[in-house]
Order: C-alpha cells, then sequence, then structure tokens
C-alpha cells in the first residue's frame, strides 16, 4: 500500500510540475474565453447597417413596413433610381412591382447575403399580409394586438406522472442540455485521460526502467498507482480550468462596454428562431426557470460516480495496450479497439437522445462498455432506480474484470522488448494461469 | 547457516523453450558469485525468479534461510538488470530517493544514504540535473548507486562494466570488493571472462537452461587443465622424443609440453636436466576461463532453437 503511495505521487508530481501541464492548464481557459468573447466582438462590429431606399411607393409600403431600429433601414425617397442611390448615401434600392406581379427587384453594389435577403423577404412578406388584412377591413388596432399576442400565442407544456402520481413538469430542453453535455465532457475525458494513461505505462518501457521497478514492487501495484496518480492530475486539471474560467469570464465581463452588450443581444434576437423575447432580464429569467429545479447534487454524484468509473474501467485497458508498445507510433493500430466502443457510445447517444426510451439506449447504459456516456445522458430524463444500480453495479464489476485482465498483459508485456504484440497475444496473455 | 541464496531444482518453461532445466546451486554469504553462459543460456530468467519478477514453475528458493518471499525479501535484494533505464526527465536526486523508498526505506533514510553515496561518488553536484543531461558512463555510476543504496543482502548485477571507462570501472570494482567484505553477497552476470577470473570466488557456467559446471574459479581451471607447462629452455632442441610428453608448441626461448598421463613434472625437469639444457622457468599453464567457457559451449548452435515443450 504504502508503495502504491510512492508511486501515485510520483505519477501526479512529475506531471503536475511539468511544463506542458502549467501550459495547458492555464492557457487553455484563456484562449477559450478569449475565443469566445473574441466572436461575440467580430459579429457585433461586423453587423453593417442596411439603408435601403425605395424607388417606386405608393404608400403601400410605408404603412405597412417596419423599419428595424438598428441595423435594416427602409427609406422612402421620390427621387432615387439605380443609378443614383450609391451617391445619396444607400445600400440598396428596391423596386415594387406593378399590377400582379410579386417580383420585387433590389439593385445592390455588393451582393446582400442570405441572411440579411431572408430578412428583407420577411419584412415585406408580412408588409403584403398586413395590406391584404387591412383591406379586408381589419382595423390597424386589431391587427396590432393580434401580432402581439400570437408572439406566445402556445407554450406546449410536457408534465411526468410518476408512479405515486404526483405530477412533474418534464424539461425537455434543460434536460437535453444537461444530458448532451455531461455526456460529451465523460466522452472526452475517456478518451484524453485514457491515451494519457497509456503514454505514461510506455514511460517505464521507453526509459527502460521497467525492469528495475518490478524488482521493487509487482507489475500490479504500478499499474494501478500510475492510474490513480493520473486521475489525480486530470482531476486537478478540471478544477483549475472550472475556476479560472469563471474567473476570466467575471473578469472579463466587467470591462465590456454596456453597449456592446446591448447590441450582442439585439444580434441574438435577430437571429431567426432564437426566441423572439431575449433581452437580458428575460434570459436570466428563462434561465433561472430552466435550471432552477434540477437535481444538481443527484446529477453530479452521477457524474462523478461515471467520470470516475468510466476512467477506471478504459485506463486498464489502456494501460494494458501500453505495457506492450513502445512508442506511440505503434499503438496507433491497438488502441483503435478501445476507442471504438467510446466512439460508439458517443453516437448512440447524439442519435438517442431523441428517442430516449428507446432499447438501444437502454442496453447502451447498461453495458460497461458504453454505460458511462450513454447513462449520463438518460439520467437528466430520469432513469428507475433499479436500472441506475444495476448500471453502476456493472460498472464496477467491469473495472474489476478489465483492471484484473489488464493487470496480467501489464506483467508480460511490460518486460517485453522490441516486438510489439498483437490482440491475440494479449488475450493468451490475459487469460492464461499465472 | 552461512549461504544467503539456496536454489534447488528450479525450472521455468516457456511455450517453445526451457528457459532454466533444473538449476541447483548455493550462494555464500560474502562472495561474489559469476554466473556465466552464451546468450540465450536462461541467465535472465534465472535472475528474474531470484529477483521475484517471475515465479518459478518447479523447485524452492531459499533467501537468507528462510523460503524466498517476493514482495518483502526483494527489499534485500538490489538488482542491475541488463537493460537498463532510468526516468530521463526526472531529476537526479528525487530519482534516487524514489527508488531507495520502493526498496523499503524510510524519506529521512534515503535521504540520507542517497547524500552519503553521491558525496562517495562525487555526484553531489547532479542533484538537480536530470537524467537527459547525463553522460552514459554518469548514469551508469547513478545507476549503480540506486542499486546498492538500500544495502541489499544480496546484489544482483548484469554486466555492471559495460560502457564504463576504466576508472569508474575501477571505483565500481572496489566497491563490489568492499560490500562483499561487509558480508554482502553478489551475484555477477557477464560474458567478460577475465572480469570473472578477476573478481570471482565462485561460477557456475549455464548453457541451454542447464548448469554445465560449477565451482570456485581454481577448481574450475584445475578440472579442465590438460597438463600442459611451459618450459623455458637456454636453447631449443631441434628435435624432441620422449614417452614422458609432447612438445606442442615452441617459441625462441621456451617449449609448451604436453605431459603425458603417468608421468610427473619432476621426471620431465629430470630429462631436460640430463640433457644438459640450462631451464630458466617452468610454469603450469592452466586453462583460462574464456578457454574452458569456448570449449564448453562450442558445438552448440549459437542461438537456441525453438522447440516444442511437453511438460
Amino acid at each position: 500500500m504504502n508503495k502504491i503511495w510512492l508511486i501515485i505521487k510520483r505519477e501526479y508530481i512529475t506531471r503536475v510540475r511539468n511544463r506542458t501541464f502549467l501550459i495547458s492548464t492555464f492557457l487553455l481557459p484563456i484562449v477559450i474565453i478569449l475565443l469566445i468573447f473574441g466572436s461575440v466582438f467580430i459579429a457585433v462590429s461586423s453587423k453593417s447597417k442596411i439603408k435601403v431606399a425605395v424607388a417606386n411607393d405608393t404608400g403601400f409600403l410605408k404603412n405597412n413596413i417596419k423599419s428595424d431600429s438598428s441595423s435594416l433601414t427602409f427609406h422612402f425617397v421620390s427621387h432615387v433610381d439605380s443609378l443614383t442611390y450609391a451617391a445619396q448615401g444607400y445600400d440598396a434600392v428596391l423596386y415594387i412591382p406593378s399590377g400582379n406581379s410579386n417580383r420585387y427587384l433590389i439593385y445592390s453594389k455588393k451582393q446582400l447575403g442570405l441572411e440579411t435577403e431572408s430578412r428583407i423577404t420577411n419584412r415585406l412578406n408580412k408588409a403584403v399580409e398586413n395590406n391584404l388584412l387591412l383591406q379586408k377591413g381589419i382595423h390597424k388596432e386589431t391587427l396590432d394586438s393580434i401580432t402581439a399576442q400570437t408572439k406566445e400565442a402556445v407554450e406546449l407544456n410536457n408534465r411526468v406522472l410518476d408512479e405515486s402520481g404526483k405530477t412533474k413538469e418534464a424539461k425537455n430542453e434543460t434536460s437535453f442540455i444537461i444530458a448532451y453535455s455531461s455526456g460529451i465532457l465523460i466522452y472526452i475525458t475517456m478518451i484524453v485521460f485514457g491515451a494519457m494513461v497509456m503514454r505514461g505505462v510506455m514511460e517505464e518501457k521507453t526509459n527502460r526502467i521497467a525492469e528495475v521497478i518490478i524488482s521493487s514492487v509487482k507489475p500490479f501495484q504500478l499499474m494501478i498507482g500510475k492510474i490513480i496518480g493520473i486521475a489525480g492530475v486530470g482531476l486537478t486539471q478540471f478544477l483549475l480550468w472550472i475556476i479560472l474560467v469563471f474567473a476570466l469570464t467575471s473578469i472579463v465581463g466587467v470591462f465590456i462596454p454596456p453597449d456592446l452588450l446591448q447590441r450582442a443581444n439585439e444580434v441574438n434576437s435577430q437571429i431567426p428562431g432564437a426566441g423572439q423575447n431575449t433581452s437580458v432580464s428575460n434570459g436570466l429569467a428563462g434561465l433561472s426557470h430552466m435550471f432552477g429545479d434540477v437535481n444538481w447534487v443527484y446529477i453530479l454524484g452521477c457524474f462523478l460516480f461515471y467520470f470516475l468509473g468510466g476512467y477506471l474501467f478504459y485506463s486498464a485497458l489502456f494501460a494494458a495496450v501500453g505495457s506492450v508498445v513502445e512508442d506511440a507510433q505503434e499503438s496507433q493500430s491497438l488502441m483503435f479497439p478501445v476507442m471504438m466502443p467510446i466512439i460508439f457510445a458517443f453516437i448512440i447517444l447524439s442519435s438517442g437522445l431523441r428517442n430516449i426510451n428507446s432499447p438501444l439506449m437502454f442496453w447502451g447504459s447498461m453495458i460497461p462498455f458504453t454505460s458511462p456516456v450513454i447513462m449520463m445522458g438518460r439520467i437528466p430524463f430520469g432513469v428507475p432506480w433499479w436500472q441506475l444500480g444495476l448500471s453502476m453495479l456493472l460498472l464496477i464489476l467491469g473495472f474489476f474484470f478489465t483492471t484484473w485482465m489488464a493487470g496480467k498483459i501489464y506483467r508480460t508485456g511490460i518486460l517485453l522488448y522490441g516486438k510489439k504484440a498483437s490482440w491475440k497475444e494479449m488475450l493468451k496473455w490475459a487469460f492464461k494461469k499465472s | 547457516m552461512s549461504n544467503i541464496l539456496e536454489v534447488n531444482n528450479l525450472k521455468k518453461y516457456y511455450a517453445t523453450q526451457k528457459a532454466v532445466d533444473d538449476i541447483s546451486f548455493k550462494l555464500e554469504r560474502g562472495s561474489i558469485f559469476g554466473l556465466l553462459g552464451p546468450n540465450g543460456a536462461g541467465k535472465t530468467t534465472l535472475i528474474r525468479m531470484l529477483t521475484g519478477i517471475f515465479f518459478p514453475d518447479n523447485g524452492e528458493i531459499i533467501f537468507n534461510g528462510k523460503k524466498f518471499n517476493p514482495i518483502n525479501d526483494v527489499t534485500s535484494i538490489g538488482y542491475m538488470p541488463e537493460e537498463r533505464g532510468l526516468y530521463k526527465k526526472m531529476k537526479i536526486g528525487e530519482q534516487a530517493m524514489y527508488l531507495a523508498q520502493l526498496k523499503g526505506l524510510t524519506y529521512r533514510d534515503a535521504l540520507e544514504k542517497t547524500k552519503s553515496w553521491f558525496v562517495k561518488f562525487e555526484m553531489q553536484s547532479w542533484w538537480n540535473k536530470k537524467v537527459e543531461d547525463l553522460s552514459k558512463g554518469m548514469g551508469q555510476k547513478l545507476q549503480f548507486v540506486t542499486t546498492v543504496l538500500h544495502e541489499p543482502k544480496l546484489i544482483i548485477l548484469d554486466e555492471p562494466f559495460s560502457g564504463l571507462d576504466p576508472v569508474n570501472s575501477n571505483l565500481i570494482k572496489e566497491e563490489i570488493y568492499r560490500l562483499s567484505q561487509n558480508g554482502c553477497s553478489i551475484i555477477f552476470s557477464t560474458h567478460r571472462m577475465e572480469q570473472v577470473e578477476e573478481i570471482c570466488d565462485h561460477i557456475i557456467l549455464m548453457n541451454k537452461g542447464k548448469k554445465i559446471l560449477d565451482g570456485t574459479v581454481k577448481q574450475v581451471k584445475q578440472q579442465f587443465k590438460e597438463n600442459l607447462f611451459n618450459v623455458g629452455l637456454e636453447k631449443i632442441p631441434e628435435t624432441l622424443t620422449s614417452h614422458l610428453f609432447e612438445a606442442i608448441g615452441k617459441t625462441d626461448h621456451s617449449l609448451i609440453v604436453k605431459i603425458n598421463q603417468g608421468y610427473n613434472t619432476n621426471e620431465v625437469l629430470q630429462y631436460f636436466i640430463q640433457q644438459n639444457n640450462n631451464i630458466t622457468s617452468f610454469n603450469e599453464m592452466l586453462p583460462s576461463l574464456n578457454d574452458i567457457f569456448i570449449k564448453l559451449v562450442e558445438g552448440t548452435p549459437l542461438s537456441r532453437q525453438f522447440e516444442k515443450i511437453t511438460v
């Protein structure tokens, strides 16, 4: 036990002191923050204002169209045509068709772009619709009030009945976000940490120190020590990232000028389908409504369990691969069969979230190869206790099994030089009597 | 109880080879023991069983009077494998400390011993360097220090001098002598016969997994002597015919003779005296270990063939 502790300590300290660890830990959050804020900034500042001159309006458009306050405006001027509009300071000139034609013509120096085009079309459609309604005898006030009401005409509320008959509001959107993000997080960490374990195991071999170490400690102790040490490094990095991202966001947030935020919100609201009323206060209220009654303790607890369980389950397999190769290049082909179930799990998750109760999702969340990713996807939607318990039990048993098997491969593999073992040989080592 | 190690009928069979096939030997406390054999004789497998890396298929190992228990006894063994290595990215002082602690030393003991060995080998300034900054010879020295740091009762050295210059070679040789005088037993595996002759008290020779020779260096040489003598003479006779010996070689001032069975050296000397030939020297020519090694191993294929093993 004491020796395992020594190994854990060494693995942890040498990695945490490493320059790459420090750089990736402190640089990555900064880069992410800069990317996020940078892209918002670019989106806001590159948003050009478009002024459209209307050439031959007879009053119908002027009465029915709404000019957008900031970025898309229509101007009704008497003397403008396709030759003079630019000189008068407009970006484009619009011709209303005469008669029954619905072909509107717009001239511009630069191509308008899909988004602007669709916004102009939307605005014109609405104007034509309004005009028709007014012609059929509907008053302007009635029309305005209908428009205001239809913005939020329907809200679909899905309530779930549990066994005791109590109803509970289903939060499909919220659940989807939590399911998807925790699934992705587990998927990424299993692959990244797995590769880290594999490289860590190779360290003894590439440094040719395996035999010295193995003459002091049992191979199994070395393997477990490395797996736990590297898990510690990963958790530390995670923790630092979370702290840094929070700290940086709040720092950067202070320095953002308020009018930029205001404009960012406008940009948001103009994206079709992004919700009609995303002003800051409404957005926050919506958010707290969305996430307010999520059982965070339960979800975080499960996340931690499946994160650690999945990590331990797979890192044993990655360690087995690492023990039979001498450099990273050789490991590629052997790593593939280990990575495949993880990738597969993620594919099942992304397609299965739309139909959460399918048999594929059920079995995926039971089998330890895929359960960390898929069960995390199911948990926010509610999982019966017996299924959760069974899945956890299977994952623990699976972890014992892979570790036991990897330990035996590791014993033989770590002393093997100059020859890459095949999966067939590795399986033979794993199941031979010691 | 004078034996630190007793090995009885040790066997280890692989799928296609009998790596170690019924080996027995005893190792006296404080002696320097040479484990010889051509490549692929099974030396490394034998050593790995002695260091607890492999479990023997059969037979027993008695270490320090008790049945060998790999988990506890490895702390009393120091092993320097032929496949050398250290963590390249780790600082040298920390590395020595780490390896010593893995061998069961407390932090304080490890620190004290590491420091005193570093002083002895003039390595104090290396403490914060990394192994990748060291030359091969320096690395070798460090490796030796980490092998003996925890004061093991048994030290197993596989080709300890390879890659060392004569000065450092001597330094380590002195250290080996000193350790053995302090009661430490040393197993010394090598191909370099001149070193074995110089250092070892006792040798065994392995070939194809079997022990083919066992004894002190003196005994072995006696066992393989061919009654050869170098006789220094004032003038070398043109022709020599005697029932006492055969002349099998000559130089300007000496003759190499092989004494025939049933006769002794005095009779040969008398023969030359009667010939009125002045004898300037008379030496027995004992075979070198190198000769014995080649003689015993010769004729067997250079590398072992794979075979089907049925147990």
